[in-house]
């Protein structure tokens, strides 16, 4: 039996009184790396939070590396970045690393090595406020990877960078899941960097329409690509067929 | 709770301030200007004499007030306290912080605002000056912790803002300013007396004019301290690990 990092029965989500989540049930194995994607709205960035355990939730389990989700024992084990950068603007890039790696306990050396990670040594006294977009959500993602945690809980962390800044994060994810282990889940809305998952979760109007590895997912459609086969799921797929 | 993390905290609020000179020379310098100006708004050595107690008490109260509401409400909106909140951080050791940061910048400002009241402007202190000095930080104080508190019910900054002639003005104005607080409206005269910066007023007023400690003296501080941490409490009640 596989003792998954994530898993998730029956998630039940409400969100100013309306359902945005249906009943999700899924499992996450250890060490792999799983898109999640779907049109804006479907609820992606709503799922992750809940599996962050920031989610009010209002029914179903989540468990994260064998305890519910939330726990205060999972505060250091996981590293979350948000959608939308939470760094200080007001703080050099340092200063925010700095603070952030003492709440998690790290080691003093690890803003420099979390630095090297997302390129961002040449920046690291400039104040958050003056970077530029990509650079900001580079230094929220160094953030999440203070204190080398086990599961990482990542929302579109790609968004605004360009093709060969894409490429060496996406090395440093796929090093980071062989070498070490690392976990990570990733919300994204780029197709050709679904490819590069070895698990997808299609979600559309807060249910899953699939969860399988990207070839799975092109002979299921009979698309050529990931793109045409995802294009085919959201359209056409009815709603009772999903589950299968 | 971690003495590390509140050191910190309070450490990234000073890096925060220190971007930020200009918000720094307002907290510290605004209280004592308007304390002067209105020493020459009534133009007598006794009138003002009359007056400077609650003056003292008055404007630090109202600017740790303002800057705290804004501090937190900014940490809600930018996210970072979703963040925090993810991580291994006690919300006591978040409200630590701000308090040891900010009852430094409330030492400096009532250091400046005492010494030019008691060299320039003619103010005469029977009683301990250190006393005098514990009760206006004291003071400067519960403005913070009132402000903390209030931010939680604020949603944008103009709300914020808008808290100060909410819950700080009218407690500025019963607070025997102008008039003794007895000879006011017997319900205004109720209404002060369940207000805390009334009793930091009564407590200044105390020792500018007896060296003796009195009961009464001892209980205007003790009501002080106690909305202070009070507030401190409540403040860290309403940080929420988990949002809808
Ligand atoms: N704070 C909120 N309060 C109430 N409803 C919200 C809130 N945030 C998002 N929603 C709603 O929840 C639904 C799912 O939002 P969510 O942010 O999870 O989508 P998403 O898939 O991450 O979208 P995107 O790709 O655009 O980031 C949307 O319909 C959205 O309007
Ligand atoms: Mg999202």
């Amino acid at each position: 039996m596989i003792n998954y990092v994530v898993s998730v029965e029956q998630l039940l989500v409400l969100r100013m009184g309306h359902e945005i989540l249906h009943e999700l049930t899924f499992a996450i194995a250890p060490g792999s790396i799983t898109g999640v994607l779907g049109p804006s709205g479907c609820g992606k960035s709503t799922l992750l939070r809940s599996i962050v355990g920031v989610q009010v939730v209002q029914s179903g389990r989540i468990t994260v590396l064998g305890l519910p989700a939330g726990s205060p024992a999972l505060r250091r084990r996981i590293g979350y970045a948000t959608q939308s950068p939470s760094v200080y603007p007001d703080l050099s890039v340092a200063e925010n690393l700095r603070y952030f790696a003492t709440v998690l306990g790290a080691p003093p050396d690890d803003p420099a090595r979390v630095l090297e990670q997302v390129g961002l040594e040449p920046q690291r006294d400039q104040q958050v406020a003056r970077l530029s977009g990509g650079q900001l959500s580079r230094v929220n993602l160094a953030v999440a990877l203070l204190g080398q945690p086990e599961l990482l809980i990542l929302d579109e962390p790609t968004v605004g960078l360009d093709p060969v800044l894409r490429e060496e994060l996406w090395e440093l994810f796929h090093r980071l899941s062989l070498t070490q282990g690392v976990t990570i889940l990733i919300s994204s809305h780029v197709m050709d960097e679904a490819e590069r998952c070895q698990s997808l979760l299609l979600m559309r109007d807060g249910s899953i329409l699939a969860h399988d590895t990207p070839a799975a997912l092109r002979a299921r459609t009979g698309a050529k690509d990931l793109e045409g086969a995802f294009l085919r799921l959201v359209k056409e797929m009815p709603v009772e067929e999903r589950q299968a | 709770m971690s003495i590390q993390v509140t050191m910190a905290t309070a450490q990234r609020l000073f890096e925060q301030l220190r971007h930020d000179p200009r918000t720094v020379a307002m907290m510290i310098l605004l209280p004592a200007l308007l304390v002067v100006v209105l020493r020459y708004v009534f133009n007598s050595k006794e009138s003002f004499e009359h007056l400077a107690p609650a003056l003292l008490a008055i404007f630090p109260f109202i600017v740790m007030f303002l800057i705290t509401s804004v501090a937190t409400l900014r940490e809600r909106t930018t996210g970072t306290l979703e963040r925090l909140m993810t991580m291994p951080i006690a919300k006591l050791d978040l409200i630590m912080g701000y308090a040891l940061a900010f009852a430094l910048f409330a030492v400096a400002q009532v250091t400046v605002v005492a010494v030019l009241a008691l060299a320039w402007l003619g103010l005469s202190v029977t009683g301990s000056l250190a006393l005098l000095f514990l009760v206006t930080v004291l003071d400067a104080l519960l403005g913070m912790a009132l402000g903390l508190l209030v931010s939680a019910f604020a949603r944008t900054e103009f709300q914020a803002v808008q808290f100060m002639p909410l819950f700080a003005a009218p407690q500025v104005l019963v607070s025997g300013l102008f008039l003794p607080r007895n000879q006011m409206a017997t319900v205004l005269t109720w209404f002060s007396d369940v207000m805390p910066l009334s009793y930091a007023v009564d407590a200044l007023k105390l020792v500018t004019v007896s060296a003796v400690v009195t009961g009464e003296l001892l209980r205007d501080v003790a009501i002080v301290a106690g909305s202070t941490v009070l507030a401190l409490v409540l403040g860290a009640a309403t940080l929420r690990r988990r949002t809808p």
